[in-house]
Parts: structure tokens; sequence; C-alpha cells
């Protein structure tokens, strides 16, 4: 039996050529009323030419979209273990709840009066969001996790512009271990950036960063629980140094599963931070986005929120579109209309299906899970720290050392067992990390046939059997990528073939 | 608890093998009197419970198809195919994550492959990213480009940028200390030529600007070119791409642009979809995602996220943005909508959008005291009231029809504006829903 067939396809793997290669120049998916010939009022700005676009015709495009879906591995097919993205279930009731017509066809500058319940919701899902990080104010408009750092430090910028040290305030001290966001963020702020180094037990090391506090530091941006998987025990500590110099503290708020319910970053000191709807609160992270990062603001930054802003009056609720009232020292605006709705509804759809006593369980058992795996890991594998995680375990390549497999060979050949890789390479403190976050979202079964794939790869590396995993994955849709020819001669879109290109191939 | 699969024996079991006796064991380094708060929200909901709570929040909005709907200004109500949202539900696009593993992961990288593609025809440049949170962050983003390649820092925008895009760019500017200035927002006015010089990083331009008006690129672009500094053109109805003239083949720089009327729905704002289209020779300086044609081990083609040493994971604080999750499956919704259309279709909707604008300006200059201000736009323009235009908007909404935008709602305060109301149509406008509005309008000036 040969391996080869005549279309190409290999029984359910079908290929799928590209839109330009297959759709049409012709024929069209939608079906539209005639114009009625209006003169046009385009003065000379009207094209001659339709855009040089194909089309498919509805089964056309049914056949190409849902062959191209079958290619990727989801969620919703099995464990999606990436640390500190949080890839839990999505439920399906959030989607139905953001399609109602009275939040999906609602227009973002229609009369408020015509908008109270959408206004009403998102005041709603303040207070949640408040009450469960027990801070006094939240900011709605930052569109994902590094908008909400955004926003965070341009609050603390704002801050220090009020106190007249935007010249001597500078610096922001960042963690090694953090992500790349922070520091991409600070200096996008017009900060400069500040390495903190960790201790041996991969926790920022507060001696060191208060040797590095002064008068030019304008704030710390620590991630809690850490991207290594573990809880800053010293976090009220580094809260009141930071503060003691004249700074704030930025919180990332990527990992705050671990802790919903459980922890509120108000009661640890916490000047701002961003949560990731699309994490915590469930909202689907639709292949890169879209994401959604409200930002809660400790008292102290809470005059210099973004617009807009959703406030009560009385039974109304006013949207404050300017620089006015408790919102005349906002920072401005640092986006078109009000915030990513559509994730508002879902993520507050989720917090009212688990309410206060489900969310708790959620951060119990994302640690649960994390700690379960870790312990059964570490069988064969080397953690990156001693001790008990929170919601992510953090494992290194020591375990790897002289069987001729590195941590990416190995993520490789998870996914010929049926499972997305962990994080990879990432926190960059621990040589080849591997971070594993499970979520609460998956049973016991689940995760022990995780676990024993994992061990069974691990003997099978140090047994030698070097051949499982260098040229791995052997059963995805494609084998390794060459990353390199793609950045080298970069093609970021179809092009036309020369006439006579294609038969000549 | 519907999301949580654990059963209370599971707990135990994997406590013990954890080796640990409760579950707060496991969280001993957080403060004690910080654990477990006690926290004022409810407890846990059924699903019909969940869905009572949040209709009777949707029942008390207006939605769009209830009456005659006339907004625009950045959002469109556009008819969205069925097949569209079936696709964007499939599982394997909605619950997967960012393509880190294009093994198993082609299905995102190939429609963002079609997408860039798509979006890079559309506007008439060389090179698309795979998209941006919304229009007006692209727009900032594109600004902190030109910044980066001109090393120069003023950037000076057109009177006819919207307002929300014009103060997020301010907001990201001058927290670097950067100068901004814009040219007075007033219909149909072209003062932003005298202000640039050679400090000038960009030009801003918005085209259909925000009052509907359509602006020769091409003049602008040879101008600031003469000066030094680049064009970023704002297209903030996509559709009209169908139709117009693209920015890129009038010569400008950078095109940004809010994709949500192909394939999006308005959801009060978001999630929406920022386009970024470049030229070629600037792929390194531009922000965001990028997907790239390669070919795996056996010669078989593939796509893979790449040029990523621009990006925040790789480059921290060098990264030319912090940009990290973007707009996926918005961009999947604009791609299996344009792939619907095509070319061809698109322009359709675009015509009969544009007639549709037609129709509504010829009912409305015919009622005395509404002035129609455009000499052209192309399915929105402005009309200068004899009266406050917020309170003709309410008025109107309380007979259940959305007028348009009143100039009182963009510029706050602003006495010029405070009479303009800015009106948009798209080919779900029907002539009935054109009469309601004349007649509404006639008797409430």
């Amino acid at each position: 039996m040969t391996n080869e067939t005549f279309t190409g396809h290999k029984g359910l793997q079908l290929e799928v050529p590209l839109l330009f290669e297959e759709g049409s120049y012709e024929k069209a998916g939608v079906d539209l009323p005639q114009p009625s010939g209006t003169k046009s009022r385009l003065g000379d700005q009207g094209a001659e030419h339709a855009p040089h676009l194909p089309a498919f015709t509805e089964p056309q495009a049914m056949r190409h979209f849902v062959r191209l879906s079958q290619k990727n591995y989801a969620i919703d097919m099995g464990i999606f273990p990436l640390g500190s993205c949080t890839m839990k279930h999505n439920p399906r009731l959030n989607e139905k709840m953001a399609r109602l017509p009275g939040f999906a066809d609602l227009h973002p500058l229609a009369p408020e009066k015509t908008a109270q319940g959408a206004l009403a919701l998102i005041h709603e899902l303040q207070d949640w969001l408040c009450e469960l990080t027990g801070m006094p104010a939240v900011a709605m408009s930052p569109k994902a996790g590094a908008h909400g750092e955004l926003c965070g430090m341009m609050a603390i910028r704002a801050a220090i512009v009020a106190k007249g040290e935007e010249k001597t305030r500078t610096r922001v001290l960042v963690p090694e271990s953090a992500h790349g966001t922070n520091p991409a963020t600070a200096v996008q702020c017009g900060f400069t950036v500040d390495k903190l180094p960790g201790t041996e037990d991969g926790r920022v090391d507060l001696e060191a960063m208060k040797a590095k506090l002064g008068d030019d530091v304008a704030a710390i941006m620590v991630t809690n629980p850490n991207t290594c998987g573990l809880f800053e025990r010293d976090i009220r500590a580094m809260a009141d140094a930071v503060h003691e110099a004249g700074g704030y503290f930025y919180c990332d708020g990527a990992n705050f599963n671990a802790i919903v319910g459980k922890a509120r970053p108000g009661d640890l000191g916490v000047d701002a931070m961003h949560i990731n709807l699309h994490k915590t609160f469930s909202t689907p992270h639709g292949g890169g986005g879209p994401g959604s990062g409200p930002t809660v603001l400790s008292d102290a930054l809470a005059p210099f929120a973004p617009i807009p802003a959703v406030v009560k009056e009385g039974e109304t609720f006013r949207l404050i579109e300017q620089e006015e009232g408790d919102f005349a020292d906002s920072f401005g605006r640092m986006v078109a209309f009000h915030g990513q709705m559509g994730m508002f509804v879902r993520a507050l759809s989720y917090m009212l299906s688990h309410g206060a006593d489900g969310l708790r369980k959620v951060g119990e058992d994302s640690v649960l899970n994390a700690n379960y795996v870790r312990v059964r890991l570490a069988e064969e594998m080397t953690q990156g720290y001693p001790g008990p995680c929170m919601h992510e375990a953090l494992f290194s390549d020591k375990w790897l050392k002289d069987t001729g497999v590195g941590t990416l060979d190995f993520a490789k050949a998870m996914i010929d067992e049926g499972f997305h890789p962990m994080t990879m390479y990432f926190p960059l403190v621990v040589s080849g990390a591997m971070l594993i976050e499970p979520t609460e979202t998956e049973s016991k079964a689940s995760l022990d046939e995780f676990c024993d794939s994992l061990l069974g790869l691990a003997k099978a590396a140090k047994a030698g059997e070097t051949e499982r995993f260098k040229n791995a994955p052997y059963f995805a849709p494609r084998s390794r990528l060459d990353e390199t020819k793609a950045a080298r001669q970069p093609k970021l879109r179809w092009v036309e073939p020369e006439e006579g290109a294609m038969a000549a191939e | 608890m519907r999301y949580l699969p654990l059963t209370d024996a599971d707990r135990q079991a994997m406590l013990a093998t954890v080796g640990v006796e409760t579950i707060d064991d496991l969280f001993s380094d957080v403060p004690k009197d910080a654990l477990n708060p006690d926290l004022k929200l409810p407890d846990h909901k059924g699903e019909f419970e969940v869905e009572r709570h949040l209709s009777a929040y949707a029942k008390k909005n207006h939605a769009a198809g209830d009456g005659p709907f006339f907004a625009g200004c950045g959002a469109y109500r556009h008819h969205v195919p069925a097949t569209v949202d079936h696709i964007i539900q499939r599982s394997e696009f909605l619950t997967a994550y960012t393509p880190y593993q294009p093994e198993i992961a082609q299905g995102t990288l190939q429609y963002l492959f079609e997408f860039q593609s798509q979006v890079a025809e559309l506007t008439g440049m060389e090179v698309a990213n795979a998209s941006m949170y919304d229009g007006s962050t692209a727009t900032a983003e594109a600004a902190l480009m030109a910044r980066r390649i001109t090393k120069r820092n003023k950037v000076v925008m057109a009177g006819g940028l919207h307002p929300h895009y014009a103060e997020v760019v301010r907001t990201n500017e001058e927290l670097i200390g950067d100068t901004v200035l814009q040219a007075p927002a007033t219909p149909g006015a072209g003062a932003v030529l005298d202000m640039i010089d050679d400090e000038t990083s960009c030009v801003i331009v918005q085209s259909p600007d925000v009052f509907g008006f359509l602006r020769d690129l091409e003049g602008i672009t040879e101008k600031a070119h003469a000066r030094g500094a680049l064009v970023v053109a704002v297209v903030t109805e996509a559709v009209s791409l169908g139709l117009l003239k693209s920015p890129g083949s009038q010569g400008v720089d950078i095109v940004v642009g809010e994709g949500q009327s192909i394939g999006n729905a308005l959801n009060f704002g978001g999630p929406y979809l920022g386009l970024f289209a470049a030229r070629q020779k600037h792929i390194r300086h531009m922000p965001g995602r990028l997907c790239g044609e390669t070919v795996d081990a056996d010669g078989r083609r593939g796509f893979v996220l790449t040029l990523s040493t621009r990006e925040q994971h790789i480059r921290r604080d060098k990264a030319t943005s912090n940009i990290c999750t973007n707009s996926g499956l918005c961009a999947l919704a604009f791609t299996v909508h344009m792939s619907l259309m095509g070319g061809k279709g698109l322009r359709e909707v675009a015509t009969l959008s544009h007639e549709s604008a037609c129709k509504t300006a010829d009912a409305l200059e015919a009622i005395d005291g509404v002035e129609v201000l455009n000499d052209t736009f192309f399915n929105e323009f402005t009309v200068r009231l004899p009266k406050n235009a917020s309170q003709v908007v309410d008025s109107l909404a309380e007979q259940g029809i959305i007028a348009g935008v009143p100039g009182g709602r963009l510029w706050p305060g602003r006495e010029e504006t405070e009479n303009l109301l800015i009106i948009a149509a798209t080919e779900l406008t029907q002539d009935s829903d054109i009469k309601a509005l004349a007649s509404a309008l006639r008797a409430a000036v």
C-alpha cells in the first residue's frame, strides 16, 4: 500500500487550497438587489473596478472553512495546557447571550436612553470585578491584557505627572521572569526598564528590589501568581516598599485564575491590575483574540482612569465621555467607544453561572489540578522550583540532559499524543522551561491520561528513543514548519502567479 | 457547578496524591488574613436563571434592527450572512489559542494569510498584518510606527479624523512627549496641509472622513512626502473600499482602519477589528502579528507566525508594540464574509449603501431648515439643523428612530458642531426607513 493518494487528501485529513486558488471571479455567495442607478456623489473618488478578490458560493465557503477548521487543535477537543494562558472551557451559554440583538445589534453611539440595559450590564460587571479584586475602581475600555497593562501604566504616569515628578520618576522595575508585554508596555509609556532578579525559589528578590528603589522609580510591574506559577509571598512587603519610595505597584493579572475567590489583590497592596476576561472569565480566545482587559485601580489611581466610564445616577446609567466631574483628571481615551461589550456579556454570564461559591472553587480546582500534574510528572521530570505551585506547574529541561531530546522536541511529540503542548521556553529564568496550566475544567481522567502520556514520553526520551522526538510531530496536518525560511523570505500575502508559471511547476 | 468536572472524591484523592490535607494548604503563601475573603456576591445560578437575568438587560436596549436606523461614525450596520456566524462558532476556531504551534493550527494560520491578502488588496497596499484591536488603536500604532521610521516627533491630524481616534492618538503620543496637532473639526475644511512641516512624522487623514466627505489622499500625500512626512490613511467604514479608489493607489504609506462593517456585528462598540496595512519596505517596523507562507519538513506548503523579532515576547522593551492578543476571530468573520462577497459582491454592497445614502440625502434636503453639507460622500453625510441635534436625536429616539450621531455626542461642549447631525445608510436601509426619518425630522425642526 502506497502512502500517496491521487488527491493529496489522507482520509479525513483534507488538503485545502487557498481561497485565491479555488475561489471564483464570476460567482459569489451573496444575492443582492439590483442597484437603482442613482446618480453618484463620489466626486472623483470612485474606483473604476471592483477590488480583485475571488468569492465562494455558500457551499464552497462552508467546505473551505470547515476543512480549515479541522486542522486546528482546540480546547473543545482536549487539554490545552499553555501556561499563563488559562485555556479553560468556554461555555456556550455565554455565546448565546452575547448574540441577543439587544447587545449584538446595538450601536455604540446609540442615544444613552436607548442603551440603558447595556450600561446597566457593564455597571454590574464593574461591581463584580471590584468585589472580586477588592479594588475601588475599574476601567472597562482596554481591549486585551496588554492594553490593560497600558491602561494601568498610563494611570501611574498620570499620577506621577500630577505630582510634578515626571522628569525624575522614569524607571520601572520588572522581574526577569515577566511576560514580554510588561517591559514593552513600560517603554510605550515613556519609562525605562530595569530588571529585578529572582530568588532561588522563583520569587522576586525583595532585598534586591528594595536596593533598586529610589525617587526615580515610577513603579514595579509584578505578576502574581508569578510566571513560575508561584505566589509572591512577600507581596505586601513589596507593596509597602514601593509605596514608601513614592512609586506604584502594577500587578499583571494574567494569572488571576489561581486566586479568584480565594484572595484579592486589593487586600495585598496593589495599585493597578488588568484582568483578562478571555482567561479567568472564560471568554473564548478565538485563535488570537478578541480579548478584553478591564483594569482595576486603587484609590490613588482611580482619579486618572480613562474615559469613557459608566456611572449610575439615581436609577439612570450614564456614560461619561469627556473629562468632567470625577473624571476631570482622566488620562484620556485609549480606544474608540467603550470596550469589548461582547466580552462583557460573556464574562458576566460566566460569573453569574459560577457565583461567589463557584468562583472560589474555580481558584481551588485550578490549583489542585496543577499540583496533581506537578506531583505526578515530578516522577520523571525536574520541577523548576521546589514545593507546591499555584495554577501552573513549571519544569526545566534538566531531566532531558544527555538524552539528545530538547524541550521543543518533547513538546512536538506531545502533539502526536493528541495534546496541545505546554508553554515552552518561558519564563526565561528556567532552562528549557515547560509551563503547564491545566485549568479547573479538566477532569481527573483527563489529567491522568495527560500525565500517563507525558511520563511515557519522558521514559522514552531517557531510554534513547530519539526518533520519536526529533522529527515529531508525525501525525499532525503538517510536520515541522520552516520558520527560518518564512522570516528570511517573507511572503505575507497571496500573489497571482505569472501566466504559465503554474504549468511549469 | 456545571463547568467543574472534579467530584469531591476526586478532590480528596488528588489532595492525597499531592500530599496535603486541605486545599488551603496549597494557598499557604497567601497572607492568612487575606485568604478566603467574604465576597458580597450571589451564589451560582443555573442556565435559565442566567439567561433570564441577562435577557432582561438586553430587552431594555433599542436594537438597531428595531426600527429606522441611521447611526455610523465608525460602526456600521451591514448584513452579515448566516454562514459567517456558523463558521466563527466552530469549536476549532472559537476555542483555539494564538497559533503558536503551527503544525496543529494551520486552520487559523491559513485564514490569517487569506485575511492579510484580502486587506492588502482592498487597501491597495503591499502587506497587511493579522489584525489590531480596532481602528482607533490601529491609528495610534500607525503614528508610533511613523515615528520609528522618520525619527520625528510631531503628528498632524486632519480635522475630519474621528474625534475618538484623534483622542487615542493623543493619549498615546503625549505619553512619550511628542507633539500632536489637529486641524479644526469643520465639515469640508482642508486646513491640514498648512500644518505639515519638516518635523512632521506623519499626517493622519481619514477618508471618508467623520463628516462623510471624501478626501483627496493623492494631493495630501504629495505635499507630505515633499516634507519627508509619511501619510497614514484611516478608513472607518471598510465597505467603502469596495467603491472608492484605494488609499494605496493614492500613494499613502500606511493604511489603518476599522474592519467591523465586514462580517462583524455592532456589539455596542466591541469587539471590533483593527486593519493595518503598509508598504513592504516598512514591514520590520510594523506592530502586531504577521502570518507568512513557508514549507514543512516534507516540502508541503504551510503557514507560520513570522518576523516575531519585532514583537514583545521576543524583543521585550525593544518591541515595536506591546500588542499580544488581537482580534483573530473578528478577522475570521471578515475573511468569511469577504470570501462570500468577493470583490464584485463588496462593490455591490458598497453601491447599494451609497445609493441608500444618496436617497436619504435627497429626502432630507427637501426639508426646510435642513442643510446637507457634503459635496461628496460615500454612505454617510452631515446635515446642519436649525437647532441642537442631540435634542432632535433624543426626540426621534422616543419615536423609535435612531436618526444618526449628533455633533454634541462626538464633540461635547463645542458650539460649532452641536447643530450637526451625521447620518449613515447601508444596504439594509429601506425606503420606508428614509420616509420615516424625513417625516419625523420635518416635524422636529
